[in-house]
């Protein structure tokens, strides 16, 4: 597996599979969003509770729960970056950050576009949205770390150490609706035994997630040709390939 | 379709305004990031650009010299 994996280690490679991957991220994240969001805002039944309110869900919970899993991956890269030296990772690490950020951000919003009908109120200090907050703030860390070096090399290493102590946060969020009295509700699917929610409102989530990792992958893509570009910008391949777009 | 009609489907049962909030922000934000992504790209290609060029500025400078 590594001798496969070694290759990719080169920047001029690692562009060529961001190239080949683009178009499989790009379709999954289309036709899975399209799908999950329309069958969920048009076609799911109304929740008996919340009424058609819950159907923030489609978009909450996919970027909450993707926004802690691109949190772990930026770490692992970060490690990778740390162990291997590889240029590559600490590239791919820093092309994830603003991506995770997004997510992190639009899972805020949306929680509080749908706490004010529900709860009451756009923002309280709850033990689930404050160790969010905290996420938003660490990817936002890991990138202004990274911008603080000109020697990239340091940079990356900086940020890695920054990301992976930030892990933590993640186990923090994900049971923080166990461990403390919280207003936000329980795990909905991401539990042990059934899931808590008919299957006709089930589908169009699980659409929406998979649709949801697609544009992870698509943005994360084409941030990292930029990142690749930028680290190598005076190699001659980067050179005739940057000319030759310009042309058109 | 859940919805009797187009209206009551804006309408979302009276929570239109934050559905619609949430929706539209999020599509706001990635549509953000893609444009700053493109701007990125076009920066990149403007500095390899003006680097080209300095080295012919200097390749003639050195020929007429």
């Amino acid at each position: 597996m590594w001798k496969w994996l070694h290759p990719y280690a080169k920047t001029e490679r690692a562009y060529a599979l961001c190239n080949t991957l683009l178009p499989y991220f790009f379709v999954t994240a289309v036709v899975g969003l399209l799908v999950g969001f329309i069958w969920g805002l048009a076609f799911a039944p109304t929740d008996y509770q919340q009424g058609d309110s819950f159907r923030i869900i489609y978009i909450h919970v996919p970027s909450a729960i993707l926004s802690m899993s691109t949190y772990v991956a930026m770490a692992i890269a970060g490690f990778v970056g740390l162990v291997w030296q590889w240029k590559t990772a600490y590239m791919s690490m820093i092309a994830i950050a603003p991506v995770g950020a997004v997510l992190t951000f639009i899972s805020l919003f949306t929680g509080a576009a749908w706490g004010k009908p529900m709860w009451g109120t756009w923002w309280i200090w709850d033990a689930r949205l404050t160790a969010q907050l905290i996420l938003f703030f660490l990817y936002l860390g890991v990138m202004a770390l990274y911008g603080a070096f000109s020697d990239k090399t340091q940079a990356g290493k900086s940020a890695a150490i920054m990301a992976l102590v930030g892990v933590i946060n993640i186990p923090i969020i994900h049971y923080s609706v166990e461990w403390w009295n919280t207003l936000h509700q329980g795990a909905t699917i991401t539990k042990f035994g059934k899931p808590s929610i008919a299957l006709s409102m089930l589908w169009p989530l699980l659409i929406s997630i998979v649709g949801t990792v697609g544009l992870i992958g698509t943005l994360v893509m084409m941030n990292l040709k930029n990142q690749i570009l930028r680290r190598e910008l005076h190699r001659p391949w980067v050179i005739a390939l940057l000319q030759k777009t310009e042309q058109r | 379709m859940h919805f009797d009609s187009f209206a009551a489907f804006l309408e979302m049962g009276g929570y239109g305004f934050f559905v619609w909030l949430s929706y539209g922000v999020s599509l706001l934000v990635v549509v953000a990031f893609i444009i700053y992504v493109k701007l990125d790209k076009r920066k990149l290609i403007a500095e390899v650009r003006a680097e080209a060029a300095r080295k012919a500025r200097i390749k003639q400078a050195k020929e007429q010299s």
